[in-house]
C-alpha cells in the first residue's frame, strides 16, 4: 500500500513568523555545512599526508598542520549545528521527526558515531609526537575516523532527503532502505567533493598568513603550500561541474514549481565556472603574487554557498508546500473537532481535564 | 499516531533518553557549569601568589574537562534532543514552540561558551605572563559565566515540564520561561554543580601531583573548602525545590524514585542518601585537616556518590512528572489533556495516520485452526490492538523488555491466562489505583482490542517492532478505521 499520508501537525502556533525560521534555518546551516566540510575535509587531507609522510617527512609536518585544524573546526561544526536542528525541529516538524523515527536506529546512531570520530581526532592530533614510532597505529586512529566522518553525512542525507517525500514513507523499512531513494548518492558525492573543496581554500587562508620562514619550517616554499591548497579547491570543482548536475537531473519531479531552483543553481554553476578560473590563474601566478585573488575566490564561493542554500530551499519548498497545505487543514479540522468534543463533554465546567 | 512510532522493545524508549540525559547532566554540571569557575580560581589563586603549581595542575584538569566536554558533553546535549524527538516527538515538538527563542538564545550562549572553552584552553601556553595573563583568567571567569547560563536556561525548560504555571492561562514565553519550579531547580542544580566539580577535582589531583609534593596537600585542601562551601547549599536548594514540587508529583516520589516494586524503599534510600552526603562532606573533611592521611582510594567513594546521587535525581525528576510529560497539558503518552475528550469519544485509531506491521511472531499467535476469514478478522483485531499499544503505551512501556507489560500482568495475574474477561477491569482503572498512569485515551472498543494484544503477551515473548525496523503502513483514510470505531466521524484524506 503506497498512500500518501497527512498527518497532523503539533497544535501550536508557529512562535515566529516564517521567513525568520527560514533564515535562521539557511544562513545557520550554510555556516555550519562549511565547517563540517572544513573538517571532514582537513581529516582526509591529513591522513592522505601523513600517508605521504612515511616516505618523506615534510609530508608529515604538513599533515600535522592540517590535522590541529580539524579540532578546533569540530567544535564549531558541532555547535552551528545546533541553531539550523532547532529551525527544522519547528519549520517543519511533521516532516523532519517522521524521516528521524523511520530510520531511528542509525539517526540516533549519529551521537556515538560522532563522540568517537572526536576522541579519535584528538587522539590522533595530541599522541602525534608520542606515536611517532608506531604510525601505523597512529593512521589507523585517522583512518578510522575519516571512515566515521564519511559515514555520518549519509545518515543526514537519508533524512533530509525522505522528509521530502511523504508519498515514499509508507515505502521505507529503516536507514538502508531510505538509501535507495533517488538522489541520495548524487547529493552525498556532491558533499564529498565540497569537503576537499573548502578544506583547500581553508589551507591557502592558513598559508597565506604564514611568513616565508614559518612556511619553510613545514619543509615548503610559502607559494608551494598556497598552489597546494588551491590545487585541492580546484579538482574538486571541476569534479562539481559533472557531479552538480547529476545531483540536479536526479532530484525527484515534485508538484511545485522547480524553475526557480533550476535558475538559482545555474546561477551556482557560473559562480563556479568563474571561481574555478580564478583558481586556475592563481596556481599559475609566480610566488610573489599568488594569493591575489584569494578574496575574490573567497566571495565567489560564498556566492556558491548562498546560492546552494538558496536552490535546496526553494527545492525543499516546491516538494513539500502542497503536502503542508493538506495537514494545516488536517491539523485545524483536528483542533475545531477538539474543541467541539470538549465542549460536549464539559459544557460549562474545566475543560481541561477530562 | 501522527508520527511514526519508533520503538526501542528491550532496552526501553525511556532508557534511550536517560542514559543520554544523564550523562550529559554528569558532564555539564561536574565539568563545565561547576568545574570552569573552579579552575579559573585556581589560576587567580596562582597568579596572585606567584606560584605556577596552581596554574599547571589548573590546566591538565582543564584539559581533561576540555576533551569531555567537546565530544561526549556536546554531543550527548545534541543527543537529548535526538532521542527526545524519536521518542516523543509531541513533547518536544509543543516545547520548540514554546520556547524556541529560549532555545536560540542558549544556542547563542551555548556558541560563545564553546568558543570561550576552545580561547581559554588553546591560550593558556600563549597568554602565560602580565597583561595576557589576567586578561586569560578573566576569560575563565567568563565562560564559567556563560557555561552557567545555558544551564539557567535548560532549567527553565526541565521546570515547565514540571509545572507550566500560567503558561496553561496565557501560552506566552515568559509565563512558561518563569514557571514555580525554575527558581528553586536553579538554586538546586548551581551549588551541586560546584559540588560535583570539587568532587572531581579532588578525584584528579593524584593523578597530577606526585603524593610526595607537599603542593597535592595545599590543592586537595583548596578543592575541599571549595566543596564544602557549596554542599550545604545544594541541602538548601534541594529543600525549596522539592517544597515546590506539586503535590500530585510527591504522591508519585516512591514509585519514581526506584520501580513500582520497590516503592516501600523510598524512606531507606532517602537515607542512604543522607549517609553518603555525610559520608561526602566526612572525606572532604579529612581532605582539609589531614589530607595526608586520605588514600586515593578514598577518593572514589564521594566521586561515585555525587555522580549516582545526581543521576538518581534527575531519574526521579523525570519520573515524578507523571502522568504528565508536561504538566498538565500533554500526558507521558504524548496525548494532549484537551484531545482525550475527542479520543475517548471517536476513538485513538480514528484519527492515527499510521499503523506499525505486526512481526511474524505477533502473527503466529493467532490460531492457525481458523479459516481464512475468520484468520483475517483476528489479524485485522490483532493490528488494531498493537496500534493502541504502540500509540498509547509504548512511549513508557515495552512488550517484555525495561518496564514490560508482560512483567506487570505476570505480577498482577499470575499464571493464569491473561484473557481481556480478566484484565479489562485492570485496564480500565488503572490510572485511578496508580496515579502516575494516564488516563487511557481511547474507546472501550479500542480497550478491548489493547487487552487482545496483551494476551498474546503471555506466550509471545518476542521482542516486537518500531517503525525503525518495520516501518509503517498508512491507514488508507481516517474513515475506513472509523468503520469499526463506528461513530461516522471520519478524518483522514
Amino acid at each position: 500500500m503506497n498512500q500518501i499520508p497527512i498527518p497532523r501537525d503539533i497544535p501550536l502556533p508557529l512562535p515566529t513568523p516564517e521567513p525568520v525560521l527560514v533564515i535562521v534555518l539557511v544562513v545557520f546551516f550554510l555556516m555550519h555545512i562549511a565547517f563540517v566540510n572544513f573538517m571532514v575535509g582537513g581529516a582526509l587531507l591529513a591522513f592522505y599526508y601523513e600517508l605521504r609522510g612515511l616516505k618523506e617527512k615534510r609530508y608529515d609536518t604538513l599533515a600535522y598542520e592540517i590535522a590541529s585544524t580539524i579540532t578546533a573546526n569540530k567544535s564549531i561544526a558541532v555547535v552551528l549545528g545546533v541553531g539550523p536542528l532547532l529551525a527544522i525541529n519547528t519549520l517543519y516538524t511533521v516532516y523532519f521527526y517522521t524521516a528521524n523515527a523511520l530510520t531511528g536506529t542509525f539517526w540516533i546512531s549519529i551521537i556515538p558515531l560522532v563522540v568517537t570520530a572526536f576522541l579519535l581526532t584528538y587522539a590522533h592530533k595530541y599522541l602525534w609526537k608520542r606515536m611517532a614510532r608506531r604510525k601505523l597505529l597512529h593512521l589507523a586512529l585517522a583512518f578510522a575516523a575519516c571512515l566515521i566522518f564519511l559515514f555520518i553525512p549519509l545518515i543526514f542525507l537519508a533524512n533530509i532527503n525522505l522528509m521530502l517525500f511523504p508519498e515514499k514513507w509508507g515505502t521505507v523499512q529503516g536507514f538502508l532502505s531510505a538509501l535507495t531513494l533517488p538522489n541520495v548518492f548524487p547529493r552525498y558525492a556532491h558533499f564529498l567533493l565540497a569537503c576537499p573543496a573548502m578544506t583547500g581554500l581553508l589551507l591557502v587562508w592558513l598559508f597565506r598568513r604564514k611568513t616565508m620562514e614559518e612556511a619553510n619550517v613545514i619543509g615548503f616554499e610559502r607559494a608551494e603550500l598556497i598552489r597546494k591548497g588551491y590545487s585541492w579547491a580546484f579538482w574538486p570543482t571541476v569534479g562539481q561541474f559533472v557531479v552538480g548536475p547529476v545531483a540536479l537531473l536526479t532530484l525527484p519531479h515534485v508538484s511545485g514549481s522547480t524553475g526557480p531552483t533550476t535558475a538559482v543553481f545555474g546561477l551556482s554553476l557560473l559562480a563556479s565556472l568563474w571561481m574555478a578560473l580564478l583558481i586556475f590563474v592563481e596556481v599559475g601566478r609566480p610566488a610573489e603574487r599568488i594569493g591575489r585573488s584569494f578574496a575574490s575566490i573567497c566571495l565567489l564561493m560564498l556566492s556558491v554557498l548562498v546560492l546552494m542554500g538558496a536552490g535546496r530551499h526553494l527545492y525543499r519548498e516546491a516538494s513539500i508546500a502542497p503536502h503542508r497545505e493538506l495537514v494545516k487543514a488536517k491539523t485545524e479540522d483536528y483542533v475545531r473537532r477538539v474543541g467541539e468534543a470538549n465542549r460536549m463533554a464539559h459544557p460549562a465546567g474545566d475543560q481541561r481535564r477530562p | 499516531m501522527d508520527f511514526p512510532v519508533f520503538h526501542l522493545d528491550i532496552f526501553g524508549n525511556r532508557g534511550l533518553i536517560a542514559m543520554i540525559a544523564i550523562l550529559h547532566v554528569l558532564i555539564n554540571h561536574g565539568l563545565a557549569v561547576g568545574m570552569m569557575p573552579l579552575l579559573a580560581c585556581f589560576e587567580w589563586y596562582g597568579v596572585r601568589k606567584g606560584d605556577k603549581r596552581w596554574d599547571e595542575l589548573a590546566y591538565k584538569i582543564l584539559f581533561v574537562s576540555f576533551i569531555i566536554t567537546t565530544t561526549i558533553g556536546a554531543l550527548s546535549g545534541v543527543g537529548i534532543w535526538l532521542s527526545v524527538s524519536l521518542v516523543n516527538p509531541y513533547s518536544i515538538g509543543s516545547l520548540i514552540r514554546v520556547f524556541f527563542w529560549a532555545w536560540f538564545v542558549e544556542w547563542l550562549v551555548f556558541i560563545t561558551e564553546v568558543c570561550l572553552i576552545v580561547a581559554y584552553t588553546l591560550t593558556w601556553k600563549k597568554w602565560r605572563d602580565g597583561e595576557a595573563k589576567r586578561r586569560h583568567v578573566r576569560l575563565g571567569f567568563a565562560l564559567g559565566l556563560f557555561s552557567w547560563i545555558t544551564m539557567a536556561i535548560i532549567v527553565s525548560i526541565l521546570g515547565f515540564m514540571m509545572d507550566p504555571g500560567n503558561w496553561l492561562a496565557d501560552s506566552t514565553l515568559w509565563s512558561g520561561f518563569t514557571n514555580p519550579i525554575y527558581l528553586p531547580q536553579l538554586a538546586f542544580r548551581t551549588p551541586l554543580a560546584a559540588t560535583m566539580a570539587g568532587i572531581i577535582a579532588l578525584f584528579l589531583v593524584p593523578f597530577f601531583v606526585p603524593r610526595i609534593d607537599p603542593f597535592r596537600h595545599q590543592a586537595m585542601r583548596a578543592i575541599a573548602l571549595w566543596t564544602l562551601f557549596f554542599a550545604p547549599l545544594v541541602a538548601a536548594g534541594g529543600w525549596w525545590y522539592y517544597s515546590v514540587v506539586p503535590s500530585l508529583m510527591k504522591d508519585n516520589l516512591a514509585v519514581s524514585a526506584l520501580t513500582l516494586a520497590f516503592s516501600g524503599w523510598l524512606d531507606e534510600l532517602l537515607w542512604i542518601a543522607v549517609f553518603t552526603v555525610v559520608a561526602v562532606v566526612a572525606v572532604v573533611q579529612v581532605a582539609i585537616s589531614r589530607p595526608n592521611l586520605l588514600p586515593r582510594v578514598a577518593l572514589i567513594f564521594p566521586l561515585v556518590a555525587i555522580l549516582w546521587m545526581t543521576g538518581h535525581f534527575e531519574r526521579v525528576r523525570e519520573f515524578i512528572r507523571k502522568p504528565y510529560v508536561i504538566g498538565r497539558y500533554m500526558y507521558a503518552n504524548g496525548v494532549r489533556v484537551d484531545d482525550y475528550a475527542l479520543l475517548q469519544r471517536d476513538g485513538v485509531l480514528a484519527y492515527a495516520t499510521y499503523s506499525t506491521p505486526l512481526t511474524e511472531a505477533e502473527k503466529a499467535s493467532v490460531p492457525s485452526r481458523l479459516d481464512a476469514a475468520e484468520r483475517d478478522a483476528a489479524l485485522d483485531r490483532l493490528q488494531k490492538g498493537k496500534d493502541v499499544f504502540m500509540d498509547t503505551c509504548s512511549r513508557c512501556h515495552t512488550t517484555h523488555g525495561v518496564n514490560a507489560v508482560a512483567a506487570h500482568l505476570q505480577r498482577l495475574f499470575g499464571n493464569q491466562p491473561w484473557k481481556p474477561d480478566l484484565t479489562l477491569g485492570y485496564l480500565e482503572n488503572m490510572h485511578n489505583a496508580q496515579p502516575f498512569m494516564p488516563p487511557f485515551p481511547g474507546t472501550s472498543q479500542e480497550l478491548s482490542l489493547l487487552a487482545l494484544y496483551l494476551e498474546q503477551l503471555q506466550h509471545n515473548t518476542t521482542p516486537t517492532s518500531g517503525a525503525q525496523q518495520v516501518g509503517i503502513v498508512v491507514n488508507a483514510a481516517g474513515a475506513q478505521r472509523q468503520a469499526a470505531g463506528d461513530k461516522g466521524q471520519g478524518v483522514g484524506r
